[in-house]
């Protein structure tokens, strides 16, 4: 009994940092700009299909992820310069369209580059599983766990003791305000853009031994992402780890335990049911109108 | 300068000339043989080599002479993997190419839509896709050359039982290939007296199926367990599979015989199980199989001309067209109601998928040993029987 809990709930865990990190992308560019960015899950293919081909290259493992992780931070910049600065005066709703549009251009551009084939990543250590009280837990598990604190840690980090990360923070409270003290809210904007597509790739290359990549991965990926970041809250940093998380536990307890077939169907009536008693997700931000 | 013009115009007007005098000899017209293949969108990867396959075998044919002395002229559509833009190529090779024959229909979407068409305009149409309800029931202008997911549940079940094995677990993807085994290996099993313990599924785009597999690992009495799906998601259920540490024996489907599946699941696959063609073990089968030599020059001669693997897809095109071939030459004309029964009354075709003998009671001609079951040892496949 015990074993087979621990065994979902480790797949849980598991799948679940993966789409915190995800969502935790959406957080940050909602917060700098209020757009939902749904080329956020194209991020995490990028980190993934990079690393892939540039290890088959030759390119020492170390290397070809910081590469990966630079091509996908260059790439989250250019999607803010030359997709969504061009419209600044559009509304929200365009510019999410646009993130769209943007997601099915690079996607486009991935399956010229890389073809339609699965890749596979070698685990980062070992590939022997190791055995908890009777359930096994994938040595990459621990991995994508790791590094997914590491940066949860390092993003709160970077938020309140850092003067670039307060500009952040100030522009997402108030972007008039923020210019009027003399923050580039362009630039600001830009470094959300950044920021969140390095966490992206980052996210995509530590899952990649796990679920393989190929240049459709972030489609799939990318919407559980957004689902675990509405679940906790638009914008709430502590929500999109919950989030995450949970969305991830629920659905490994759901195959497990009830049957396979329903369980994407019991993961997104969670999310009708958090947003029905709690329309701004577990942690989101109150509203309050200024009159 | 003026001279390089003069020769070259010189060149050409010889080059003409010769052809002229070719075509003259070959007065009749060409034999049209219509195709609509997947050959870009997400079906590319069966499309793909099912043209060049065309290709290469019409162009050969031609430099040995054609079919009753004249010449092949292949016309293709590509439909995209799309059962809409499929209906809509059919009914043009029908109505403005006037095909004589057609050789395609990639996927078993794309086929379907086209069978109304064929059959009211009665022309003859050799399928290259996988699904039983194309020839079951029989309709009269429809054939296909892949083997079923019937048979393919068939010859695992049948490997089972060889191993004392009568109740296993099953895993299967939630997509059309998955769920449509999932059926056949039901009421197989049931036929054969073996009993499917438990029952899981997946999507697929799942990333994790351990828990499934905890499932199945959990319900007593399983002794073995098969999953039958398409894609990555058979590779993630494979290495999950190693990762649990599960030793019962395990089994895949046709749907991932291939070598970039061996690629993905790495050294979890060791000791799988599956059916599959012989295309994929050529140099192992016996001496003595009639398909040995038909099996080992398709794969040369493609690999040589087209510098990439061979498929087993594109082997069900080199079917289909060969016994258009051969039905054409038995009806010794390019008359539809002739070339259709001689199409039914092929009998011992040494394919590269089977051997084939068709009936008015079977329009698919193969049984299910044409499947070779293949076991992976040490990262390769090994023809077990």
């Amino acid at each position: 009994m015990l074993a087979e809990f621990l065994q979902y709930l480790f797949t849980g865990i598991t799948i679940g940092a993966t789409y915190a990190l995800i969502a935790l992308g959406f957080t940050l560019i909602y917060n700098a700009s209020h757009v939902i960015n749904f080329a956020q899950g194209e991020f995490l293919m990028i980190g993934g299909m990079a690393t892939v081909s540039l290890t088959a290259m030759g390119v020492p493992m170390i290397l070809a992820v910081v590469l990966a992780v630079i091509l996908a931070g260059i790439l989250g910049i250019a999607l803010q310069r030359f997709a969504i600065a061009p419209a600044k005066q559009a509304d929200v709703v365009t510019l999410i369209i646009i993130t769209i549009g943007a997601s099915i251009f690079i996607r486009g551009i991935a399956q010229i580059v890389w073809g339609k084939e699965y890749h596979v990543m070698q685990n980062f250590s070992t590939d022997q599983p190791i055995e908890v009280f009777g359930a096994v837990l994938n040595s990459q598990s621990l991995w994508v766990l790791g590094i997914g604190a590491i940066l949860v840690v390092g993003l709160v980090l970077f938020f309140t003791k850092t003067l670039i990360g307060k500009a952040i923070l100030a522009t997402s409270m108030n972007k008039e305000a923020a210019r009027l003290v003399g923050i580039r809210t362009q630039m600001v904007l830009m470094l959300a853009f950044m920021v969140s597509a390095l966490l992206g790739s980052v996210a995509g290359i530590v899952v990649a031994p796990i679920t393989f990549t190929s240049y459709d991965i972030g489609i799939i990926l990318g919407l559980k992402g957004f689902v675990a970041a509405a679940i906790g809250g638009l914008g709430s940093g502590v929500g999109a780890v919950v989030g995450g998380l949970s969305l991830g536990i629920v659905e490994a307890m759901a195959a497990g335990y009830i049957s396979s077939d329903y369980k994407d169907a019991v993961a997104f009536s969670m999310i009708l049911l958090v947003l029905f008693f709690m329309p701004r997700g577990l942690f989101g931000a109150k509203v309050v109108e200024r009159v | 300068m003026f001279k390089t013009v003069i020769r070259r115009a010189g060149k050409c007007a010889a080059v003409a000339a010769a052809s002229l005098m070719m075509m003259s000899a070959q007065a009749a017209d060409p034999i049209k043989i219509g195709s609509f293949l997947s050959v870009t969108g997400p079906a590319s990867f069966l499309g793909d080599p099912e043209l060049k396959t065309l290709e290469m075998y019409v162009e050969k044919i031609n430099e040995e002479g054609g079919v009753l002395g004249r010449q092949l002229e292949l016309i293709h559509y590509d439909d995209v993997g799309n059962a809409s833009s499929a209906r809509n190529f059919a009914s043009r090779l029908i109505r403005s190419d006037q095909v004589d024959i057609i050789v395609g229909g990639s996927t078993t979407g794309a086929t379907m839509a086209a069978v109304p068409l064929v059959e009211q305009a009665q022309v003859p149409f050799i399928s290259l896709a996988g699904a039983v309800v194309i020839t079951n029931p029989v309709k009269k202008w429809v054939f296909k050359t892949p083997q079923t997911d019937r048979m393919a549940a068939e010859r695992i079940l049948a490997d089972m039982k060889d191993r004392g094995i009568t109740k296993f677990g099953l895993i299967s993807g939630t997509g059309g290939f998955g769920s449509s085994g999932r059926t056949q290996t039901l009421e197989v099993a049931e036929q054969m007296g073996m009993e499917v313990v438990a029952d899981e599924t997946y999507s697929g785009s799942d990333t994790d199926m351990t828990a499934q597999l905890t499932n199945i690992r959990n319900t007593s009495g399983v002794q073995a367990v098969l999953n039958f799906g398409f894609g990555q998601g058979p590779a993630i259920v494979t290495r999950n599979y190693a990762q649990l540490g599960m030793e019962l024996p395990f089994y895949q489907s046709h749907g991932v015989a291939s070598d970039s599946f061996l690629e993905l699941a790495g050294s979890s696959a060791e000791g799988l199980r599956l059916p599959a063609s012989p295309l994929l073990v050529p140099d192992s089968l016996p001496d003595d199989d009639p398909q040995k030599e038909v099996v080992q020059n398709y794969k040369a001669e493609y690999e040589a001309r087209w510098d990439s693997k061979v498929s087993t897809f594109g082997a069900y095109a080199y079917d289909g067209l060969m016994l258009a071939v051969r039905a054409m030459e038995e009806a010794g004309s390019t008359d539809p109601e002739a070339v259709r029964n001689a199409l039914e009354n092929i009998n011992g075709y040494v394919g590269v998928t089977g051997v084939f003998n068709m009936s008015p009671e079977d329009h698919n001609g193969l049984d299910p040993e044409s499947f070779r079951i293949l076991e992976v040892q040490n990262g390769e496949w090994k023809l077990i029987n």
